[in-house]
């Protein structure tokens, strides 16, 4: 993810890598293949195995129906009638436009022509995707979409993609990792928290300034790692009641052996249990208890903390506990990262 | 005191440059005769073959498939039957048989110059003061140098023709492909389509209708040449109105005017149609 205001040279570096610019210094290098030493033949061959791009005003060809659009990238390749057309169907329909093929880019709106460019640059299967502001020319509505999107599709295609943006929002969603740019120079690399809770420069720090922080701290920035639980079956009352008092604490969550999560008791409850002399946990396990996933956002955490007495357990998708966050937890997370609570 | 500046031999310097060109390109000039020699009679044996009844009827038919439109249609049919009707069928048949050849020759020229020139700057530069120079000389002038290369006659006349009708068509296709919009010859590259392809696949499909003004330039203005061409001999309609001329006859100058218009309204509403397209 490269961001910057414009004229910061966004576009300039990302022309560099495919060499649509001339680079005047410096080195590109692309799974150790020196781009710059590339001539013209190896360089036309590189882009057609190595890049799909996709571009701000979408540059689909007016004259040709999206299929053709879609197809244009193998039919350069050379790739037989039947096959890029197969190819170019199956690309389509990753972004939603089965059916649409036989249109021209005229008659789709501004969110499905730049689909199509999506799909143009997918359906070479490329290495690395070059997005080029892909989706500012887009409603904002629409590019929300858009970015759902792109992020479902990575999911599933875990393709390296550099993608150059001026909103600094998009930047924080879609990038795992940020390059910030200021007059052709980078001024930061990092994460989306490493860059707003350590601006590297007094440039990065106004740039982010405005960024409500509580959008990009997660669950699993602000959670407790290494909290005592209490083991299903093999833990007893008085085991839990002493990690409990160890910790300082009045609940304790209970998990499987697996670590996935069972449910929390309380140390009242334990206490009477131990005092009834009964050895299991299972009578006083409250199982309808409220899981979130570590990637959610810190400003979501907190309608969903307001009103509960014990703290949340944050569980990857299998269910197994990750760590926990106790509402007091949360707040000095986000005070101590600079956001206004 | 009188001081008189040496003349330039600016005449003269070009008088030389044309003996020497007749001398020396004397082969080129015979094939450029048998081409236009040879399509001229073939285009004129092709129309003068059949009744003039057929054929109008045949280029009603024609223009109604090309254009879809009744009003062009129509005019096609009337103007065509008129021109028969006043006795000047085998002059238009001639003279469009000259346009045709003309036109043909100067757009397979002009239309690769300007390719050329749309893609090169350097060329650009080199080729634009020389069509500044070609479209601002008097049309007449071109009468002069045809002359000597080929005599006087009708391949005479298609030579000044395409000299005078070249410039819009290198000039529309070299702005046709300038025009093609950046990102789309960029996204192109960016796609690994070299020289070539840009060119068949993305550049002349978004010049066409560009380009195809550029003809419509040309085959007018190789209307309007083989009229004045008419003076070294071109016959057709404007050996038809340079005969009223030198006879002083208004009304047959006048008919034969009439049927040159009716070529150029026909041929120009046709051409505009295969733009649009």
């Amino acid at each position: 993810m490269v961001m910057g205001l414009s004229g910061s040279g966004k576009s300039t570096l990302v022309r560099c890598i495919n060499r649509l610019f001339e680079p005047t210094a410096g080195e590109i290098y692309v799974d150790g293949q020196d781009v710059r030493a590339l001539g013209t033949k190896e360089l036309r061959e590189f882009r057609r195995q190595k890049f799909g791009m996709v571009f701000q005003h979408f540059a689909l060809f007016p004259h040709r129906t999206v299929l053709d659009n879609v197809e244009f990238g193998l039919e350069v390749q050379g790739v037989d009638k039947a096959e890029r057309r197969k190819k170019a169907e199956k690309s389509l329909g990753m972004v939603g436009l089965e059916g649409w093929g036989e249109k021209y880019p005229s008659e789709l709106s501004g969110g499905m022509q730049q689909r199509v460019g999506l799909a143009r640059a997918l359906a070479l299967d490329p290495d690395i995707l070059l997005m080029d502001e892909a989706f500012s020319a887009l409603d904002p509505l629409i590019r929300r979409d858009m970015q759902d999107e792109l992020i479902n599709l990575q999911q599933s295609m875990q393709k390296t993609i550099v993608f150059i943006s001026h909103d600094l929002d998009e930047a924080l969603k879609i990038g795992d990792r940020l390059v910030i740019l200021k007059d052709g120079a980078v001024e930061q690399i990092g994460t989306a928290e490493e860059i707003l809770t350590r601006p590297a420069t007094e440039y990065v720090r106004k740039f982010v300034e405005e960024v409500d922080i509580t959008k990009v701290l997660t669950a699993e920035s602000v959670m407790k790692k290494s909290e005592d639980v209490a083991y299903l079956g093999s833990d007893g009352p008085k085991t839990a009641l002493r990690k409990m008092r160890k910790n300082a604490i009045a609940s304790l969550f209970v998990v499987q052996k697996d670590h996935t999560v069972a449910g929390i008791v309380f140390a009242d409850e334990v206490r009477n249990l131990a005092d009834q002399g009964e050895g299991d946990l299972e009578k006083v396990v409250h199982r309808d208890i409220k899981t979130v996933a570590p990637d959610t956002p810190a400003s979501e955490l907190f309608p969903i903390m307001q009103n509960m007495s014990y703290p949340v357990a944050v569980v990857n998708e299998q269910n197994k506990l990750l760590g926990i966050i106790v509402k007091g937890l949360l707040f000095t997370a986000i005070a101590e990262r600079g956001g206004d609570v | 005191m009188s001081f008189e500046l040496p003349r330039i031999p600016v005449g003269k310097g070009i008088e030389a440059g044309i003996d020497f060109l007749v001398e020396h390109l004397a082969i080129a000039t015979r094939a450029f005769s048998a081409v236009a020699d040879q399509g001229l009679r073939f285009l004129e044996a092709t129309m003068m073959s059949v009744h003039p009844v057929i054929v109008v009827l045949l280029a009603t038919l024609l223009v109604f498939f090309m254009t879809r439109k009744r009003g062009v249609t129509v005019f096609t049919f009337l103007g065509l039957g008129l021109i028969w009707n006043m006795g000047l069928w085998s002059a238009a048949a001639s003279t469009l048989s000259l346009v045709v050849v003309a036109t043909v020759i100067a757009i397979s020229i002009g239309i690769p110059l300007g390719i050329i020139a749309g893609l090169s700057d350097w060329v650009y530069r080199i080729v634009r003061p020389i069509l500044d120079f070609m479209q601002t000389l008097p049309a007449f002038v071109y009468l002069i140098p045809a002359i000597p290369f080929f005599g006087l006659g009708r391949v005479a006349a298609i030579f000044a023709t395409v000299i005078f009708s070249m410039p819009p068509a290198i000039r529309f296709t070299n702005l046709g492909i300038r025009q093609v919009p950046k990102d789309l010859t960029e996204c192109a590259d960016a796609f690994g389509a070299d020289r070539w392809q840009k060119l068949i696949k993305i550049q002349l499909p978004l010049a066409k209708s560009t380009i195809m003004g550029g003809v419509n330039q040309t085959v007018m203005l190789a209307l309007s040449m083989v009229v004045i061409a008419a003076m070294i001999g071109a016959g057709g309609l404007g050996g038809e109105v340079w005969r009223a001329i030198q006879r002083l006859q208004p009304g047959a100058g006048f008919e034969a005017g009439i049927g040159i218009v009716i070529l150029a309204i026909i041929l120009d509403r046709v051409l505009q149609q295969l733009a649009k397209e």
